[in-house]
């Protein structure tokens, strides 16, 4: 399976939960940790993150900078 | 792997558009407002029109949008958003312009100037947010409210005796000759998100070739005036909301004559 995987910025993100619901393979969740105001950020806690993008695109607020691997590199790995 | 040289061999494939400024937004957690500022500043970042578009911000939660949005922006007095934008793009014809707006201020104060500049085809794009309340001033039925909403002025819910059916806006205004694109959209899932990017695409095109008022509604959230979490909003809109405001075109350029 292609690898990905994503950056997250703690400190801006609302703790919404809206990128754990869109997620299809339930590789995010919620901290026990806050950041400076007050909200439980997300965490990437599984290693199995495709790089779909899915969680980037609903986050209203732009926190999450998606990475995959590109085609060449998956080749080379399999 | 450390996860540095993990990213090292890998493609950034999705980040924050550079046409958002790196201002925090204000709204409230799991707002669609947010999620629709950035999908808009997408397009504009991807069709290379950052200098060239003029965007009107209403009375609403997304009062600052231009606190949030990189480009030339135009505070309206509420409800008169597209009146303001027909006025811009009647000066600079040369720009794309688009007016955004909520409920309250589109179809409750602002009917008249949004019914009369969509017929006279100004050549702007209209983004209407639909959340089906008055978010910012605290929770109020606005004319989109659903059958039975409870609201803060419609504690029991609201009561078609009493208050009237919801306003279907879009639907009023596709009879327009002057509308040539009109659709209805969502954000709430990646899906929905990547159809109402590619009809904000479709809008730009549309103004570049003059072709009228385009109008793009999304079917949004609240989750503080619903008094829901941003999670439960999800269902309520699927359940709910998509029921009484289907998605999908509702006039596209093919049943245009002109
Ligand atoms: C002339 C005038 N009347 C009333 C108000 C109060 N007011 C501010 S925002 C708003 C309604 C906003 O609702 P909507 O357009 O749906 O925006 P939302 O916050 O839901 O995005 C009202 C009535 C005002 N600012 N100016
Ligand atoms: S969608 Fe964005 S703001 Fe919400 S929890 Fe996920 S990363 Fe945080
Ligand atoms: S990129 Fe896709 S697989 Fe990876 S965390 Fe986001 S939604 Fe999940
Ligand atoms: S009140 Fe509603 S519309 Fe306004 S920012 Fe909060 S969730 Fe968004
Ligand atoms: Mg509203």
């Amino acid at each position: 399976m292609i690898k990905g995987t994503v950056l997250i910025n703690s400190e801006t993100c609302k703790g919404c939960e809206l990128c754990i619901v869109a997620c299809p393979q339930d590789s995010l969740s919620l901290s026990q940790k806050i950041n400076l105001r007050g909200y439980r950020y997300v965490e990437l806690s599984q290693d199995n993150c495709t790089g779909c993008t899915n969680c980037a695109i609903v986050c209203p607020d732009a926190v999450i900078t998606v990475y995959r691997q590109s085609k060449q590199n998956y080749k080379k790995a399999v | 792997m450390p996860e540095e040289m993990l990213i090292d061999e890998m493609q950034c494939v999705y980040q924050k558009p550079g046409t958002l400024t790196d201002e925090y937004m204000h709204y409230c957690p799991g707002c669609g407002h947010a999620v629709a500022h950035k999908i808009l500043m997408e397009v504009v970042e991807e069709m290379g029109l950052q200098e060239d578009i003029i965007g009107v911000a209403p009375v609403g939660c997304s009062v600052f949008a231009y606190n949030y949005m990189n480009i030339d922006m135009q505070e309206a007095a509420h409800g008169r958003a597209s009146a303001v934008a027909t006025g811009i793009k009647r000066v600079r014809p040369d720009k794309f312009v688009f007016s955004y707006q909520g409920d309250g201020d589109l179809a409750a104060i602002g009917t008249a100037e949004t019914i009369h500049t969509i017929n006279r085809g100004e050549n702007i794009l209209i983004v209407f947010i639909n959340n089906g309340i008055y978010g910012m001033t605290g929770g109020q039925m606005a004319p989109t409210s659903l059958f039975g909403q409870k609201t803060s002025t419609s504690p029991y819910g609201r009561d078609v005796a009493h208050n009237g059916y919801p306003l279907k806006i879009t639907e009023l205004i596709a009879h327009l000759p002057g509308a040539y694109y009109v659709t209805r959209q969502a954000v709430h899932t990646p899906n929905t998100v990547r159809k109402f990017k590619k009809a904000l695409n479709n809008a730009f095109e549309y103004q570049k070739l003059n072709k009228g008022t385009c109008f793009i509604e999304v079917v949004s959230n609240c989750p503080s005036g619903w008094k829901m979490t941003p999670k439960e909003t999800l269902t309520y809109i699927e359940e709910k909301m998509l029921p009484e405001y289907p998605l999908g075109d509702i006039k596209v350029p093919t049943q245009n004559k002109n």
